[in-house]
């Protein structure tokens, strides 16, 4: 009854449009404001919801397609759709987003309408970043995602607001701008904007390597991967929480699906030629930027740099498969898979971590690590909702957090024991940056007066915690309909890796 | 089957939840009354498992309980494996637990965190089952995992001691080194066998034996020796074996029940339970089997050792508990997994009661630890008094006392083995009887007999525990005595046949069987061996030491003060440690930071161009003065150049 409705273009536009009406409703009352975004992220929800239900698994084709001629002279089209690797991620922007909205409730008291409209609109770009078909209507989705964050940053950010704004949009400008090299080469040696049929062009070797490290710089800017990830833990210091929350859950995660979009199947041969430079990377990555975690005295910076050794799961999980047989295609479908479950995951267990973070700031005004300490003896509910987060962030089995590792580091020890060594040693780097950070923060005696006064979780902070805390246990202990989402489009992605796409 | 097993599992899971999250709404007595019920379910439902298994030969069932995921050919399940080897593991889990429990009551009934401690409690129950029925080594690592977690939690549980937090942490982040090498043995069991099902591994485990591993493009190992000894450093961790030991000491700042039930009774085990469980991987590697007895041997007579200058109580113990791990580790490197197994369980039980002997006095001295200001304890407490003296007897491997089957037999299997690490062994565990008596027994006299050595006020108070101490206390001391009496069928007869593999050319067991005419020939057959006398010796010095002469050990201090300061200092390890790993760490840490994220790429790389954009644009800003003449100027030159460019060509 729904394959009638375009359902993919209510997804976007519903949270853009609706976001245009909350800025209108600024002139009834800020209760208005409210309950607008709230129903409108909430009927996002519930939209993704029914594309999840009508979503069919067994199939790597993409779905709910539409297909609208836009700039007919140079062929761009209108193009939508979504597979097995896009549908998780669109539920996730639709479950965070919702949460923002009520954890950003109160927190933006000045210009809320702005504040909560920027999320809207960000909802519905991001979302158009997942299901865009054509790399034109994608670039321009990836492109303007970036301009409601500079806004949330810039004018509701901390202190260093407008270094972190020009250093997050130069940083990422400068990764989109090879992006769009990229693309108008595509389109000049071959005509067409749409993305599948430009996975099935073949390319040259050079044109391939070409191809692929003008990719790379775009998306490992956005993931981001050392050594070109210093602008995040910058964003996230200045960002309000809200901020952050999208940030680390959704954004980082455009990254991670253009590997999957564009790299991989576009230049199979290159993403071969070169997997060694993006694994040895990501485990720069898990390794430099574990030790570079422990040193952090501000929270937001602690959870951002975990970020990126997490993110380095991803790209690990993304370009293993390249160096596992062909008769080993189980592995690495385990590795594909891994690297999925490992973002989805990072999207909950990240944004709960900032939304920790947020709720102390709210109270304290502070994210130094040494200006808490004891907040268990204030803050019982949070400091349970916290070690959970921390345990999960560590990667403990039976949370979401263990499931993406172990896939990945199982997968690598099929490839390369000393891929899986590296790797594996986020489980004591992990472990340590993470409870050194709750042993300071948390426990202990009540660290000085104004931990004294702390006041324990409310009401809305406490659902928002417990939602998130549900999905991230609920995928540890049963990931499985997780990956048979995934599954059929991930041995798609799989078979389109083996091949070459070299000129016969 | 299947209900049954699932009710087992959920039963303290589900107490621990209804004790955790409605803690305040069922109140304090409903919380302890909910968790007991929820793990005497679990113990009673054991118990009929324990029937089915034993009588009604459904000796060796698997069952799935549901697909944790599927990728391509991979499938990783969640179930339970249930034969004697699970079934003696719930049993031994469950009643230490229940026990535990019980105990419980009396100890932490001033805390404010009584329920939170019960939750705990039952939770720890509910992991640890999930450890010991897995039928997979995924399952395995989440309990394994999950117990470490609990762990934590416990340790720390008095959040607001520094000492507590630091231990916790210390603890997890120990356990993590040990699960990081366990985890790569999952990951190399998984590449070989391409499942992770115990069914299925061991049975394909002799066809691969050939095989290698490239560690490097020119060194190859056997698939087995990386698998085994990657899945022992895991076992390294969980039960505390040199050097991955020290976070067990430290433990003991948890309340005193947790260090009976976890880190004495049964998460420490776990390690050892692991090895047992995959006899039939460790069987075919001689090189990982040599290291073990190697680890083990150290552990058990170094750890012993530094049990001896203690002074609190409860550190003898968890340094005794250090000890007797490292004595059922070289156990399983001799192939005596079933004796491993029997001394797990023995110890199990009179482990769990000295420490909540100690537990006992502890509380009856208002938290005093100190054993100075302990002595002459037996007049005021004598249930603990006689308790804590058979669990002693029994830990010291007195003649009749269930600690002597199992730690005899241990020494004769190394004495046994044919392995070249087997006499280095067998030289250090018979060297750790005399320590183990000697340490053991002046705890007893430090205690319990000599004069009195605390203050007048804690003195009139001094009263023995109330029942539901002294219960537990009781119910404890049963098998402690008694226990050794099923070596017949633990050890010598067939109850792990279907557990426990042992390869044909590791002899050692299979000749203790031939020895073996039942108890009283086993006990006679002793006074042949050093054993016994080493225990009588360690006894008697330490009744010189510190009942007879007492001053003496005083003057021996002074004389020997070096190892008397390598000991007390614990050989150093834990200085060592903390400068080389985590002052290291984080120095490692602050240079990556500081140099290289902000000196390197942001300094250099990031603000660094943005430098050269700015340099560069003052630079060519001076060219843009705005005056007409300049750029007049300008042009006259430039005309000039083309020019006479034109008229030299």
């Amino acid at each position: 009854m729904f394959n009638s409705l375009p359902i993919l273009s209510i997804l976007i536009w519903l949270p853009i449009i609706g976001g245009l009406f909350v800025l209108a409703a600024k002139k009834v009352s800020v209760g208005a404001v409210r309950w607008l975004s709230l129903i409108i992220a909430l009927a996002t929800l519930a939209v993704s919801i029914v594309l999840m239900r009508g979503f069919d698994n067994s199939q790597y084709a993409m779905q709910f397609y539409e297909h609208t001629p836009w700039i007919e002279v140079f062929n761009i089209y209108y193009a939508l759709g979504v597979d097995g690797i896009s549908v998780p991620l669109i539920l996730l922007t639709t479950v965070i987003t919702v949460l923002v909205i009520i954890a950003g409730w109160e927190i933006a008291r000045e210009r809320i309408a702005e504040y909560l409209a920027a999320f809207l609109i960000l909802e519905g770009l991001m979302i158009g970043v997942f299901c865009a078909l054509d790399a034109i209507l994608f670039y321009i989705f990836f492109e303007g995602m970036l301009i409601p964050m500079f806004l949330i940053i810039g004018m509701w950010g901390g202190p260093r607001r407008v270094y972190a704004t020009i250093k997050f949009f130069l940083y990422t400008f400068f990764g989109s701008v090879f992006l769009l090299i990229a693309l108008i080469y595509l389109y000049l040696n071959s005509g067409t904007f749409e993305i599948a049929a430009l996975q099935l062009t073949p390319f040259s070797e050079n044109q391939q390597l070409f191809l692929f490290l003008a990719f790379f710089i775009a998306f490992a800017v956005k993931i981001p991967m050392w050594p070109v990830h210093t602008w995040l833990p910058d964003a996230h210091v200045e960002a309000p929480t809200g901020g952050s929350v999208v940030l680390a859950a959704i954004m980082l995660k455009v990254g991670g699906y253009g590997f999957l979009r564009f790299s991989i199947p576009i230049t199979p041969y290159a993403s071969n030629q070169l997997a060694y430079l993006v694994i040895a990377v990501s485990l720069i990555a898990v390794v430099y930027i574990g030790f570079v975690a422990l040193a952090q005295r501000d929270m937001k910076k602690l959870i951002a740099y975990s970020s990126i050794a997490h993110m380095g799961f991803v790209t690990l999980g993304f370009f293993v498969i390249f160096k596992l047989a062909t008769s080993n295609s189980s592995y690495s479908e385990l590795a594909l898979q891994g690297g999925m479950v490992q973002m989805i995951s990072h999207g909950f267990i990240s944004g709960a971590m900032f939304l920790c973070v947020g709720v102390l700031y709210d109270r304290m005004h502070s994210r130094q690590i040494a200006d808490y300490g004891g907040v268990v003896n204030t803050m019982p509910k949070f400091a349970t909702f916290f070690v959970i987060f921390a345990m999960a962030n560590a990667g403990l089995p039976g949370t979401s957090g263990f499931v993406g590792e172990f896939m990945v580091i199982l997968a690598s020890f099929k490839a390369n024991v000393w891929f899986a060594f590296l790797a594996a040693t986020t489980l004591i780097l992990g472990a340590a940056y993470t409870l050194w950070m709750v042993k300071r923060v948390v426990f202990g005696e009540v660290g000085n007066d104004e931990v004294a006064k702390l006041k324990d979780l409310n009401g809305r902070e406490f659902f928002c915690l417990l939602v998130l805390a549900i999905l991230v246990l609920w995928i540890g202990l049963w990931p499985a309909p997780l990956i048979e989402m995934m599954d059929a489009s991930v041995s798609h992605l799989l078979y389109q890796a083996q091949q070459t796409n070299l000129p016969l | 089957m299947k209900a049954l097993c699932l009710t087992i599992v959920l039963a303290p899971l589900i107490a621990s939840m209804l004790a955790g999250l409605f803690g305040r709404v069922i109140g304090r007595s409903g919380s302890h009354w909910v968790t007991i019920l929820g793990v005497a379910i679990s113990f009673f439902l054991s118990l009929l498992v324990f029937k089915q298994v034993i009588f009604d030969q459904v000796s060796h069932t698997s069952i799935d309980i549901y697909q944790w995921l599927v990728v391509g050919d991979l499938s990783f399940k969640i179930g339970f494996l249930i034969d004697p080897l699970t079934v003696t593991m719930m049993l031994v889990v469950t009643f230490v637990s229940l026990m535990v429990h019980i105990y419980t009551i009396g100890y932490m009934h001033n805390d404010p965190g009584y329920q939170r401690f019960f939750s705990y409690i039952s939770l720890f129950t509910f992991s640890m089952l999930m450890l010991v029925m897995a039928n997979n080594f995924l399952q395995l690592f989440f309990g394994w995992e999950a117990v470490g977690l609990v762990s934590y939690l416990l340790i720390g549980f008095w959040y607001t001691r520094e000492s507590a937090i630091f231990a916790n942490m210390k603890a997890f982040l120990v356990n993590r080194v040990g699960d990081f090498g366990f985890l790569l043995g999952i990951g190399a069991v998984l590449a070989v066998f391409n499942t992770l099902d115990y069914e299925s591994v061991f049975s394909q485990a002799p066809l691969i034996n050939t095989q290698t591993f490239a560690i490097t493009e020119n060194i190859h190992w056997p698939v087995m020796t990386v698998i085994c000894l990657l899945l022992f450093v895991g076992a390294m961790g969980k039960s505390a074996q040199v050097p991955l030991h020290v976070w067990l000491p430290d433990s003991m700042e948890g309340p005193t029940p947790i260090s009976a039930l976890i880190h004495a009774a049964t998460m420490v085990t776990a390690g050892i339970f692991m090895v047992a469980r995959m006899s039939p991987l460790f069987e075919l590697s001689d090189t990982a089997l040599n290291v073990i007895l190697i680890i083990g041997a150290i552990t058990a007579f170094f750890m012993g050792l530094v049990g001896i200058v203690q002074n609190d109580i409860k550190r003898v113990v968890a340094y005794s508990t250090l000890s007797q791990l490292g004595y059922m580790t070289v156990a399983l490197g001799a192939s005596a997994y079933s004796i491993a197994i029997f001394h797990l369980f023995t110890h199990a039980f009179f482990k769990a009661l000295l420490f909540l002997g100690a537990g006992s006095v502890i509380v009856a001295l208002h938290h005093e630890q100190d054993m100075r200001n302990m002595g002459g304890l037996r007049k005021y407490m004598p249930i603990t008094y006689w308790t804590a003296l058979i669990g002693t007897l029994a830990l010291i491997g007195f003649p009749g006392f269930s600690g002597f089957f199992s730690k005899d037999s241990i020494i004769e299997a190394v004495y046994h083995s044919n392995l070249p690490a087997a006499e280095f062994a067998y030289w250090l565990v018979l060297a750790g009887v005399f320590v183990t008596a000697f340490y053991s027994f002046r705890l007893l006299f430090l205690v319990f007999h000599g004069e009195s050595r605390m203050d007048a006020h804690t003195k009139e108070h001094l009263k023995e525990s109330p029942k539901v101490i002294t219960i537990p206390l009781i119910l404890l001391a049963i098998p402690s005595v008694f226990a050794g009496l099923f070596i017949g069928s633990f050890v010598f007869g067939d109850y792990f046949a279907q557990s426990i593999f042992v390869a044909e050319h590791h002899q050692a067991v299979a000749e203790l069987k031939e020895h073996y005419h039942g108890i009283g020939s086993f006990i006679s057959h002793a006074f042949q061996g050093y054993a016994v006398y080493l225990a009588f010796a360690g006894i008697i010095c330490a009744w010189f030491l510190y009942l007879k002469q007492p001053q003496l050990a005083e003057s021996l201090k002074q004389k020997l003060q070096i190892p008397y300061n390598v000991l007390l200092n614990k050989y150093g390890i834990d200085e060592l440690y903390q400068m080389l790993f985590a002052a290291g760490s984080r120095k490692i840490g602050a240079f990556c930071d500081s140099f290289g994220d902000r000196l390197l790429i942001d300094g250099l790389v990031v603000n660094g161009s943005a430098n050269i954009v700015n340099w560069f644009s003052s630079k060519v800003r001076g060219i843009q003065t705005g005056y007409l003449y300049d750029y007049a100027f300008v042009m006259i030159i430039g005309l000039m150049i083309l020019l006479g460019g034109l008229f030299l060509q």
